[in-house]
């Protein structure tokens, strides 16, 4: 088990390694750079006349005339060694002080997600598969639909409109008020909880449908298999039948499809993000790349990218815990 | 012990059971499908005693299976079981109860699963959880039946791996089914089923996927088991070779009804039926070598369209027309033990 974690772990440094190359070539890939969108803030509707060799001035002053690899090294160096994401042109700081607080909301968001997710899909995947041809059965199927077809950000208003209007609470945002700049407290915990709920359940919507209709599709092969009435047979009480052999494998998949879940939940996050209000990193990408601030859009894709792929990592070592034939037939 | 209020009125009526273990009399089951109701099985009797093997021969769709099940009440929730059927089993407790009134996950029905009649299967891959070691599964029946604690259930499974033949058996209960043999995992159902001592065991072609040498093997080790344990055996196959070596008596079976039944020695060497004769035609023999083998014509119809009368009339090559696909033959007894269902000897 040990040999098959360092396996893995290994395999994730060489995939982090080789996405970060393609974070930093992502980076390079908008044509110009920010000594120019420099030189035009600063100067433009000033009259000064700005030539070529001032804005390789400021190129130099931002370090940005470098040969392309140089600049990779330096920067993953900088992160490896001393967790610094380099400078935020736009903000005229630290990429880390932008980020900072956004970084741990995205994540809040994600995990609280995911947490949702498997809160709703899990169980109710089993029972309709368990009671297959029901009405229940019925009508889970059509709701799940019902959550593919639907837009997220569609459903971020209506979810919007109802917590205003009926419950008459401020959905906007991850805090309330008096806690926006308030230092860490319990009620501060509590503040930010309430406010996940509505941003959980928008982006687990999609996620939850999918993920039901996969464990129900499993959990009726699963529960077909000549091993369950085996168990049966056994004379083992129905509900153990269930939970120990068909409802273990029909979760397989699910843990196999954490980092896609992640993927996803990363890529509507912004547009959920934009109609909620949230403070996160989807919104502050999108606004580095019109700035060209190519540091703090990096810094972003390679922690999303991360995230997925430590994520994907967990996965691999919860489903080997999971199904013996993985560790035994890959060690 | 005995909690299930519907058993009440059979449980005293020991008598009706005559010795036998296990009385099934005019087992009749039918599935709901779409398509309206699938008689699989139709006026079934068999009778299972202690220390005896009853050898139950039939091709695919002939309700083998599904008879079983319906013993173990393990059948599929679109499955019905005829009000006038009748199961009979004796507990080990002497208690006679008729299983057809059980409900099927009731604690009652669970207590005699396993722990009275325990079943072996076809394919041992796919019986064993592929996510569990061989001594869970061995220790899980264990304690769904007993009141040890896991050590000792453990110790228990180490020394009914043994007891099948599996050697190192302290090493392979931590095993798990693909690290095993197919013929290893064969003897380890065996132990699962053999774990909480039952008095019947039913076996489901248990030999079906294994090899001649390994099948052999399997056997005797079955009748060895037999021998010291005295359980019946219900032996479902649809190889009438295995049936010569592994049964006492045996019962033929086409399309959910019984064509012919007797001692091994009068199905096999004594063959009535012409179903019965056609299967022992179809069986490979080293004096036929280099000879097309015998099949019997055409396909055994689909349930949903069974034959009137006789159901084997459509194949049968002394079919009498107009006799045959009128109505079923009544039994004839050509010795206490032998009996068929064939209109060739009906009046005879």
């Amino acid at each position: 088990m040990i040999r098959f974690i360092v396996q893995r772990f290994l395999g994730m440094l060489v995939t982090m390694f080789f996405v970060s190359v393609m974070v930093f070539i992502i980076m390079e890939l908008p044509p110009g750079d920010y000594a120019e969108r420099y030189a035009f803030r600063k100067f433009s509707g000033t009259g000064v006349t700005v030539t070529e060799a001032d804005v390789n001035n400021i190129r130099v002053k931002l370090g940005l005339d470098r040969p392309a690899y140089e600049r990779y090294f330096s920067w993953i160096w900088g992160i490896v060694t001393k967790g610094d994401f380099g400078p935020a042109f736009a903000f005229e700081t630290s990429v880390n002080n932008v980020i900072g607080q956004r970084l741990w909301l995205t994540l809040a968001i994600l995990f609280s997600t995911l947490i949702v997710t498997y809160l709703v899909s899990i169980p109710i995947g089993i029972y309709a598969a368990v009671h297959r041809h029901s009405i229940a059965d019925y009508s889970l199927t059509v709701l799940s639909y019902l959550g593919l077809a639907l837009p997220n950000f569609l459903l971020a208003l209506i979810l919007l409109y109802i917590s205003v209007t009926v419950l008459d609470s401020s959905v906007g945002g991850l805090f309330s008020q008096e806690f926006e700049g308030a230092p860490w407290s319990w009620a501060k915990f509590v503040d930010l909880l309430k406010h996940l709920i509505v941003p959980a359940v928008v982006l687990a919507w999609s996620a939850t449908a999918f993920q039901l209709q996969t464990v129900r599709a499993t959990m009726l092969d699963e529960l077909n298999k000549l091993s369950v009435t085996a168990a049966r047979a056994r004379g083992i009480p129905e509900w153990k039948v269930l939970l120990k052999y068909p409802a273990r494998l029909a979760i397989n998949p699910v843990v196999s499809t954490v980092s896609f879940d992640a993927n996803r939940i990363f890529s509507e996050l912004p547009i959920v993000a934009l109609v909620l209000g949230l403070p996160e990193l989807g919104e502050l990408l999108i606004k580095s790349y019109i700035d060209l601030d190519m540091f703090v859009a990096g810094a972003i894709l390679l922690m999303l990218t991360f995230m997925i792929v430590f994520m994907n990592f967990l996965s691999d070592i919860a489903l080997a815990f999971l199904d013996p034939r993985i560790k035994l037939e890959g060690g | 012990m005995r909690n299930s209020i519907g058993t009440s009125e059979t449980s005293m009526n020991g008598t009706s059971l005559d010795g036998a273990l296990l009385k099934v009399e005019n087992l009749r089951i039918a599935f709901r499908t779409d398509e309206g109701q699938i008689q699989a099985v139709d006026g079934v009797d068999l009778t299972a005693q202690t220390g005896r093997t009853l050898g139950i021969v039939g091709e695919s769709g002939s309700g083998k299976s599904v008879s079983t099940h319906a013993i173990m009440r393990l059948l599929p929730g679109t499955a019905v079981i005829h009000p006038d059927s009748s199961i009979q089993f004796r507990r080990k407790d002497g208690t006679v109860v008729e299983i057809t009134q059980l409900a099927p996950t009731g604690r009652e029905m669970r207590a005699i699963r396993g722990g009275e009649i325990a079943m072996i299967f076809q394919e041992p891959m796919a019986t064993f959880s592929p996510v569990y070691t061989i001594g869970n599964h061995i220790m899980e029946a264990i304690l769904a039946h007993e009141e040890v604690s896991k050590q000792e259930a453990r110790e228990r499974a180490i020394h009914l791996l043994d007891r099948v033949g599996i050697a190192n058996p302290s090493r392979r209960v931590d095993q798990y089914p693909f690290e095993l043999s197919g013929g290893m995992r064969q003897r380890a159902m065996i132990a699962v089923a053999l774990s909480a001592n039952p008095s019947l065991l039913i076996a489901d072609e248990p030999t079906t996927a294994l090899d001649v040498t390994i099948q052999a093997q399997i056997l005797a080790l079955m009748r060895e088991l037999q021998e010291e344990m005295g359980m019946a055996i219900l032996f479902i196959t649809h190889d009438l070779g295995v049936i010569s070596q592994i049964a006492h008596d045996v019962v033929v079976m086409y399309l959910g009804q019984i064509m012919e039944r007797g001692t091994v020695r009068e199905v096999i060497k004594e063959a009535k039926h012409p179903y019965t004769q056609n299967l022992l035609q179809a069986i490979p023999r080293l004096e036929s070598l280099g000879q097309r083998l015998h099949a019997i014509g055409g396909r055994i119809p689909s349930p949903m369209e069974r034959p009137p009368g006789c159901p084997f009339h459509t194949r049968c090559p002394q079919a009498m027309p107009g006799v045959c696909d009128k109505a079923f033959p009544e039994t004839t007894h050509f010795s206490p033990t032998h009996e068929v269902n064939c209109f060739l000897y009906e009046g005879s």
